[in-house]
C-alpha cells in the first residue's frame, strides 16, 4: 500500500542493548555526553556577554541527532535548524570551530559572521542551519538529488521541528522527494512546542506519520526518544535507501527540550508548560541511560576525554581573534 | 519632539502604545481582528500583543501555526469579506514567506477587479537588531513592498506615531505594510489616551535647522537626532526629518527643506542599493531638477549580509558619529574630516539595551 515496504503502525520496536559493541556503545555515549556538555558550558558562559548570539540549546534531546548520526557515513550530509549545535557536533563538525562562532571569533566555522544559529562544516558534511523555520528541509533535498544523480549511495538527513511540518515547503518537500524516490531522512524533531505554543494549538491532528505516508513515504514514530531505537530505524532506513530500494524515509521521534526556547535558562515559571513534563523525560535522559550501558571505567574515560576538548575549544575561542574590520566586506559575492 | 506640542499626552512607550492603539480599534470596530504566531504567547511580541486574547477572546486574538504563506491569504480573504485583520510578524524577514499573496494578491485585488472589493488589512513587521541575530533577522525590507502599487508602507519612529499611524492603517482600505523596529519598542514618547490618527502619508520636521537636511526611515530618524545633537556643538545646525510614511511619500516636506539647505543626506535602516533612500533622492531631484545645487549622500547598511559578530557589526550600520561626520563634510568640505568622540556617539540603545532574545 504504501511505497518502501511494510506497514510497521509507526512505532519502532526498541532494539536489543546486547546486539550493540562496547565500541558502538562508547562511541554514542562519547557524542551524547560531548553534545550535552558542550551545551552546558554555554548555557554557563552565557550571561558572562561573551556569547552575544542567541542560543537555542538541544539539551534533552541530544538522543535524535546522536541516533540518526550514528548511523550515517561521513560522506552523508545532515542539515538542521537554528537549533543545530546537537546536529552539528554528532555529525562531527568542529568543536572548536563551534565554540569560536559563538564567541563571534576570526576562527568561528562562519568566520564569525554567522553565529549559534548559522552553523556550518562542509568537511564534516554539515550544510548550514538556518534561522528561518522550514528553509533548509528543500535545499537538504537538492542535495539529495545531487547526491542520488552522483550515484555513490549518499544520503542526507534534514532535521526539523514540530513547527516546521506547519510550513507549506515542508508538504512541497515530501511530494518531490517521493516523486523522484530521494534518498533523504526526514527527521522531526517534535518536542511538542514551537516556541511557546503547545501542538494542540497549531495541529488539528497529531497524526503526522499518517500525513506523511499519503506521500509514498514510509514513516516511523519513536515516542519515547531513545537513542539506540532512532539509531536503528535510520540505519535500516539508510541502508534501503543506499540500495536504491526506497525512496525518502520520514521519521518522527518525540523528545523534550529541557531549556527555554533561546536562551540559556529554564522558563517553567512563564506558565506554558509545567516542570512535571520536564521531570517525566529527565527520568529518561539518554545520555545517561546510554551511560548506564558502559562500565564505570569506560564511562569516566570518556567523560574525561569531553572535559578535556571541550575546555580546549572554550580556551580556543577565547584566546582567538575577532575578524578584521575588512572581512565586512568579504564572501558578499563568490569568486 | 513636536508630537509633544501637538497632542499633549502621557509618556508612553512604543511597544504600549501599539497594544493601546489595537484595544481602541477594536472596542470600537467588530471586524477588527488580530492574529499571528505567538500573539498569546507568554512574552506576546514583546509584550506589544500581551493579555489581548483575554480582552478580546479567541475568536478575535489567535495564534497560527508556522504557516505565513496560508496566514496572508487567509487574511486577505477576511479582508476581501469585510473584516479588517491586523496580521503579526515578530520579524520582517519572516515577511518573505507572504511575498506571493502580499504582492500577488493583496496589492491587486482592488484594481485588477474593478474596484469591486477591497483588502484593508494590516500587516505588522518588527526588524531585529544586534545580539548576533544577524544575516536572517535583522533585515529592513520594506523597500520590497514601496515597489509594489497597492500596498502602503509605514515606519513610525516613536510611540507617538506608532498609535496614530496603526489607527490609521487599521481604518485604511488598503494592505499596509506597518515597520516596526526591535530597538523602538521601549523608547518613550507624549501619545495622547483618546484615539487619533497619524495621516498616511505625511511627513514631520522633527527638528529645525538650516544647514543640512537629514531624512532619517524608521529608527534612524532617533539616531540622525542624536546626530544633530552632536552637530549643533560644532556649530552644524541640522534640519531632521521623519517621513513616517514611505507610501505615500510626503516629498513636499522633504523638498521645501532641502530647497533651502541645499544639501540632502538619507539615512536609511536598509541598504541603499535600489532602496528607499534611492528613492526619497530621485523624488527630490526629479521636482526641483538638477539646477537647484542640492548636495546629496545616502546612508543605510553597508552593501553586505549582517554579520553576527559585534567587531563586524558595529561597522554594518550607520550611527550618530558616522552620521555626523557624513553631515559635517557635506556642510564644511574644505574642513579637515570630523567625527565625535565615540563613546558619545554610540547608537541609542547601547547605553540600556541588553539581550538574550
Ligand atoms: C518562517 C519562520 N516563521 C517563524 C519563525 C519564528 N520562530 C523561530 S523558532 C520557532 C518555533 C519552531 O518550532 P519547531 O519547528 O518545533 O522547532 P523547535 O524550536 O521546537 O526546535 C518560530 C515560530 C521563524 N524563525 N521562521
Amino acid at each position: 500500500m504504501v511505497a518502501g515496504g511494510r506497514r510497521r503502525g509507526y512505532g519502532v520496536a526498541k532494539p536489543n542493548l546486547s546486539d550493540l559493541s562496547k565500541a558502538d556503545l562508547t562511541r554514542i555515549y562519547r557524542s551524547l555526553r560531548l553534545i550535552r556538555r558542550a551545551e552546558e558550558e554555554v548555557a554557563r558562559i552565557y550571561p558572562t556577554d561573551k556569547i552575544k548570539s542567541p542560543v537555542h540549546l538541544s539539551i534533552g534531546q541530544e538522543s535524535v541527532a546522536v541516533g540518526v548520526c550514528d548511523a550515517l557515513r561521513a560522506d552523508d550530509a545532515v542539515s538542521g535548524t537554528y537549533r543545530g549545535h546537537a546536529t552539528y557536533l554528532a555529525k562531527g563538525g568542529n568543536l572548536k570551530g563551534m565554540f569560536a562562532e559563538l564567541y563571534g571569533k576570526a576562527t568561528g566555522c562562519a568566520r564569525g559572521k554567522g553565529g549559534s544559529m548559522h552553523l556550518v562544516d562542509m568537511a564534516a558534511n554539515v550544510l548550514g542551519t538556518s534561522a528561518v523555520v522550514g528553509t533548509t528541509v528543500p535545499i537538504a533535498m537538492g542535495y539529495a538529488l545531487a547526491y542520488k544523480r552522483r550515484g555513490k549511495g549518499q544520503v542526507v538527513a534534514a532535521f526539523f521541528g514540530d513547527g516546521a511540518t506547519e510550513e507549506g515547503v515542508f508538504y512541497e518537500s515530501l511530494n518531490f522527494a517521493s516523486l523522484h524516490r530521494l534518498p533523504m531522512l526526514f527527521v522531526c524533531e517534535n518536542n511538542f512546542y514551537a516556541i511557546h505554543t503547545p501542538q494542540s494549538k497549531r495541529w488539528a491532528t497529531d497524526r503526522l506519520c499518517e500525513r506523511v505516508e499519503t506521500f509514498g513515504i514510509p514513516a516511523h514514530k519513536i515516542a519515547d526518544g531513545d537513542v539506540f531505537a532512532i539509531r536503528s530505524a535510520t540505519a535500516e532506513a539508510v541502508a534501503a535507501m543506499r540500495s536504491g530500494a526506497s525512496g525518502p524515509v520520514f521519521i518522527e521521534a518525540h523528545v523534550y527540550r529541557w531549556k527555554e526556547h533561546v536562551g540559556p535558562g529554564e522558563d517553567y515559571h512563564i506558565g506554558y508548560r509545567g516542570k512535571d513534563e520536564l521531570e517525566r523525560w529527565r527520568s529518561t535522559d539518554q545520555v545517561e541511560s546510554a551511560g548506564r550501558a558502559l562500565d564505570a571505567t569506560a564511562r569516566a574515560a570518556v567523560d574525561r576525554e569531553v572535559e578535556t576538548l571541550v575546555a580546549e575549544a572554550i580556551r580556543f575561542a577565547e584566546e582567538s581573534p575577532f575578524p578584521e574590520p575588512r572581512e565586512l566586506m568579504e564572501q558578499v559575492y563568490a569568486s | 519632539m513636536p508630537p509633544e506640542a501637538a497632542h499633549p499626552g502621557r509618556i508612553l512607550r512604543y511597544v504600549d502604545a501599539l497594544k493601546e492603539a489595537v484595544i481602541q480599534e477594536m472596542e470600537r470596530d467588530p471586524s477588527v481582528f488580530l492574529f499571528g504566531l505567538d500573539v498569546d504567547d507568554p512574552k506576546g511580541i514583546q509584550g506589544s500583543t500581551l493579555g489581548l486574547q483575554q480582552r478580546f477572546g479567541r475568536d478575535r486574538v489567535f495564534n497560527t501555526p508556522l504557516s505565513e504563506d496560508a496566514m496572508s491569504g487567509m487574511a486577505i480573504g477576511a479582508a476581501m469579506a469585510g473584516m479588517r485583520p491586523i496580521h503579526v510578524h515578530i520579524r520582517m524577514d519572516f515577511l518573505m514567506l507572504c511575498m506571493n499573496q502580499l504582492i500577488n494578491m493583496a496589492a491587486k485585488a482592488h484594481y485588477m477587479y474593478g474596484g469591486s472589493v477591497k483588502v484593508p488589512m494590516v500587516v505588522r513587521s518588527m526588524i531585529g537588531k544586534s545580539w548576533g541575530q544577524g544575516a536572517q533577522h535583522s533585515q529592513g525590507l520594506h523597500a520590497m513592498f514601496m515597489h509594489v502599487p497597492g500596498l502602503k508602507v509605514v515606519a513610525p519612529s516613536n510611540a507617538h506615531d506608532a498609535k496614530g499611524c496603526l489607527i490609521a492603517a487599521i481604518r485604511d482600505d488598503n494592505p499596509t505594510i506597518f515597520v516596526e523596529h526591535r530597538l523602538l519598542y521601549p523608547t518613550e514618547a507624549y501619545t495622547p489616551e483618546a484615539p487619533f490618527t497619524v495621516p498616511l502619508g505625511k511627513g514631520r520636521v522633527a527638528m529645525k535647522g538650516d544647514d543640512i537636511t537629514m531624512v532619517g526611515v524608521s529608527n534612524m530618524v532617533v539616531e540622525c537626532l542624536r546626530s544633530a545633537e552632536l552637530l549643533a556643538e560644532v556649530g552644524i545646525r541640522a534640519e531632521v526629518i521623519d517621513p513616517i510614511s514611505l507610501v505615500p511619500l510626503d516629498v513636499d516636506t522633504i523638498i521645501a527643506s532641502a530647497r533651502r539647505t541645499k544639501r540632502l543626506l538619507v539615512v536609511d535602516n536598509a541598504w541603499t542599493c535600489g532602496g528607499a533612500s534611492a528613492e526619497i533622492v530621485a523624488r527630490v531631484f526629479e521636482e526641483v531638477g538638477s539646477e537647484a545645487g542640492i548636495a546629496v549622500k545616502r546612508m543605510g547598511f553597508m552593501p553586505t549580509t549582517c554579520p553576527t559578530t559585534p567587531a563586524l557589526e558595529a561597522l554594518y550600520y550607520p550611527n550618530p558619529g558616522t552620521i555626523a561626520e557624513t553631515a559635517h563634510r557635506m556642510v564644511k568640505p574644505k574642513d579637515k574630516s570630523w567625527r565625535p568622540d565615540p563613546e558619545r556617539a554610540k547608537l541609542a540603545y547601547q547605553s540600556q539595551f541588553r539581550g538574550p532574545f
